[in-house]
């Protein structure tokens, strides 16, 4: 007979034997047993958060700042309900999580016993796949093709429900390389693509007059080189390419081609060539109604080209022509290959035509603001701070609302991996968690969380997670006291009515840093920025940067919800169509 | 700018017509995995007409039968969407294939008398239902078939007297050599 082990013995060999090195958690009754073996053993690092919502968004910025699975351990009932937020945010933007969850006692479960909830349940349209585990036996069988399934295909969250009798039976493990999983299981990703696809797609770009790159957040996924890949090509092609939110940093944005972000606060000069273009190059995006505003619109003269790993995104928003399925690496190595061939290169006098024309359009100069006295404008907040932290190992995350874009827009990224925000679902409070995440990943990096006042209020009990675990993580909050988005949306949609976006009550941020010995520092005037900032940078602890700035600055350029690419609004004193902007208000 | 918009719902170009079709769906079978397979239906707004499940011979292995409404690319969507459900082997649309044969069980309660036992049995002959013997002596026939085959039994025999029915939906078998398949 074989050695016989625990459930939380298996639990945390079957982690070791992934190369787990840390995970987030908290614990809880049903869990117990898990936590008894933690404390056993030195291999495994714990991150004790302050409530479960923090630990799933924490996995999450260590697992897209690191490439690695993040891992996730919390308890039964309230346990579970708390991470489905994460864990929906997870299965939006494609982020490899492996979620475990304590269960009541099996003879338990059914009986409304307390902190049980229906997890497998609760979870399922949340995650890739998830597992409730009855027998011993199979459990290190379900871990190691719970870390296949995360990371398989298109990236996203696993869930392992485990019964509190299952931790402490006993059973057999098994290792990684001594188990098989079906093929099935592992959806069979097509890594290459199809030749003769990508032969139709390379001869429509070499003929193409006005061609377009639109790069997403797949290309982060499928790792360094993909991106490096892709900047080759990019730059083989003479073609501009513009990027989505989640997609930022995968080319430089010092890179001559590239137009910046696209979409519904992105460039004018992006959106207009993605309007006009004749062939659309995408790569690794999914056609989300943020970047195509109205669909009959968008782009209507293009030919498409749609390079996916998930054959679900194809033809889910937006009819191709040319899609090609599997993994950015390889497919960009095929392109790589067929292009060079067929001798394949596009015209560079048609594509000069093309350029001048975007340069007509970056006169426009969309995103250029005037810092005239000492209200400190947002965009002026986070320029300086792109400016201050310019060449040091930075990573930023955000919240969600105007802070974010302007995140977006003004702080420029040169490598993938460096940005760490919440696109598809769009989750406050995600990125303070995700911050403390990619501090424990990149422990030698500057991690900066650029918040708002009320995003941040949403995960700040992880103040005390960040200094218990020694992480100099920095929140800079652009401070309007308003929700700022919400208001925005008031203002230019529902007369100015602003219905409950205002915060009172906010507290002193700076003090509410003391009190959980961090530092606090404060910035109300635009002469106090810098001092502010480079302070913030230097100082060797958890801190939070308070910056007063304009309460009633609106983010530009944009394009409302119902309109389309060309009819973009670069401020509020552009009158803008009544009718059409009646219509965007029953959009989100 | 914004003329020739009908309504802010976006409506997809060039679509094509709305059909039934048959799909079925062949996955591990072990919890939870129907609620995976109907979760997905609901969860982004498909409708089932009907569903039916059960295992087949080997290998731990469930045939589910959904027939369904919606265009080519609707249809298009629910396989490549179910193809990311993990315990999901193969999905196969019967309507794409062409050739398949579709057949589906109904059970008939009926209310019968001395008047009209003589045409209702005439009907039930015709259509090949079959009387099944019960401990209560009620008559109750079974009758397979095109779910339009039994809508038009269904039709002739309310003419004549009340019935309680009581039907499967169907399922579906691809007609077409084996050889031929992958």
């Amino acid at each position: 007979m074989s050695e016989q082990f625990t459930g939380a013995e298996i639990v945390l060999k079957s982690l070791l034997d992934q190369g787990v090195e840390v995970i987030f958690g908290y614990p809880g009754g049903a869990v117990l047993p898990i936590y008894d073996s933690l404390f056993k053993q030195n291999s495994i690092k714990h991150i004790l958060v302050r409530q479960e919502g923090g630990a799933i968004h924490a996995a999450e910025g260590y697992a897209r700042s690191s490439g690695k699975i993040g891992v996730v351990l919390v308890t039964s009932g309230p346990g579970v309900t708390n991470v489905v937020t994460g864990l929906t945010d997870a299965m939006m933007d494609s982020v490899p999580v492996v979620c475990i969850t304590g269960q009541v006692p099996q003879h338990l479960i059914g009986s409304d016993a307390f902190q049980e909830c229906d997890t497998t349940g609760i979870t399922r349209p949340c995650t890739k796949h998830n597992y409730l585990v009855k027998d011993v036996n199979k459990l290190s069988g379900v871990f190691h093709e719970a870390f296949a399934i995360a990371n398989n295909g298109r990236p996203g969250p696993v869930l392992i429900d485990i019964p509190k009798d299952v931790q402490f039976a006993k059973g057999k493990y098994l290792e990684p390389n001594s188990i098989t999983i079906p093929k099935h299981r592992l959806f069979e990703p097509k890594v290459k693509g199809n030749e003769g696809q990508i032969y139709e797609a390379s001869k429509l770009i070499a003929n193409a007059k006005k061609p377009i790159f639109y790069i997403g957040g797949g290309c982060i996924n499928s790792g360094l080189k993909a991106s490096n890949l892709v900047r080759e090509f990019v730059k083989e092609t003479g073609a501009p390419a513009t990027m989505t939110l989640m997609g930022l940093g995968v080319l430089p944005s010092s890179n001559k081609y590239s137009l910046g972000m696209l979409g519904m606060h992105g460039m004018y000069e992006a959106n207009l060539a993605m309007h006009d273009c004749d062939v659309m190059i995408n790569i690794g995006a999914r056609f989300d109604d943020r970047v195509t505003g109205r669909l009959d619109a968008f782009s209507p003269n293009s030919k498409k080209i749609h390079i996916d790993i998930d054959a679900s995104s194809i033809n889910k928003n937006i009819k191709v022509d040319i899609p090609i399925i599997g993994d950015i690496e390889s497919i960009m190595n095929q392109f790589q290959d067929v292009w060079k061939k067929n001798k394949f290169s596009t015209n560079k006098d048609v594509l000069e035509a093309w350029w001048k024309k975007i340069e007509e359009w970056k006169k426009i100069k969309c995103l250029d603001f005037e810092q005239k006295d000492e209200i400190i404008k947002p965009q002026q907040a986070v320029k300086r701070l792109y400016e201050l932290t310019k060449g040091k190992n930075t990573i930023i995350t955000t919240e969600v609302g105007q802070h974010q874009m302007w995140a977006a827009q003004y702080y420029k990224f040169e490598e993938p991996n460096r940005w760490l925000t919440s696109g598809g679902l769009g989750t406050m409070g995600y990125g303070f968690p995700a911050a403390i995440g990619a501090q424990v990943a990149n422990p030698e990096a500057l991690v900066i969380d650029i918040a708002g006042d009320a995003s941040i209020l949403m995960n700040m009990q992880e103040m005390s997670t960040a200094v218990q675990h020694r992480l100099p993580v920095k929140i800079f909050i652009l401070n309007n006291e308003y929700m700022g988005m919400v208001r925005q949306w008031q203002e230019l949609l529902h007369g100015g009515r602003y219905s409950e976006s205002y915060t009172d009550s906010l507290p002193d941020f700076v003090k509410l840093a003391e009190s959980y010995r961090a530092k606090g520092l404060r910035a109300k005037k635009a002469s106090e920025l810098d001092k502010v900032i480079t302070e913030m940078i230097e100082t060797d602890n958890t801190v939070i940067a308070d910056i007063w700035v304009n309460k009633e600055e609106n983010c530009f350029p944009m394009i409302q919800s119902g309109s389309a690419h060309n009819e973009m609004l670069l401020n509020k004193d552009q009158t803008h169509d009544k009718q059409a902007a009646e219509k965007g208000k029953v959009l989100v | 700018m914004n003329g020739s918009n009908k309504s802010v719902y976006d409506t997809p170009t060039n679509v094509s017509e709305t059909r039934r079709h048959i799909l079925t769906i062949l996955v591990d079978n072990e919890p939870g995995v129907l609620a995976r397979v109907i979760g997905m239906f609901s969860g982004r707004g498909y409708n089932i007409d009907s569903l039916n499940v059960a295992e087949v011979s080997n290998q731990h292995l469930s045939r589910i039968t959904i027939v369904t409404q919606g265009t080519n690319e609707v249809l298009e969507r629910i396989q490549t969407q179910l193809m990311n459900i993990v315990p999901v082997h193969s999905v196969t649309n019967l309507q794409t294939e062409g050739s398949a044969v579709e057949a589906e069980v109904a059970l008939v309660y009926m209310d019968i008398d001395e008047r009209n036992r003589k045409n209702a049995y005439q009907i039930c002959d015709f259509y090949r239902a079959r009387r099944i013997e019960n401990e209560h002596n009620s008559i109750i026939f079974e009758i397979a078939g095109t779910s339009q085959r039994i809508d038009s039994f269904i039709k002739d025999i309310r003419n004549i007297t009340q019935i309680e029915i009581v039907r499967s939906g169907p399922v579906a078998i691809s007609s077409m050599k084996k050889d031929k398949e992958e």
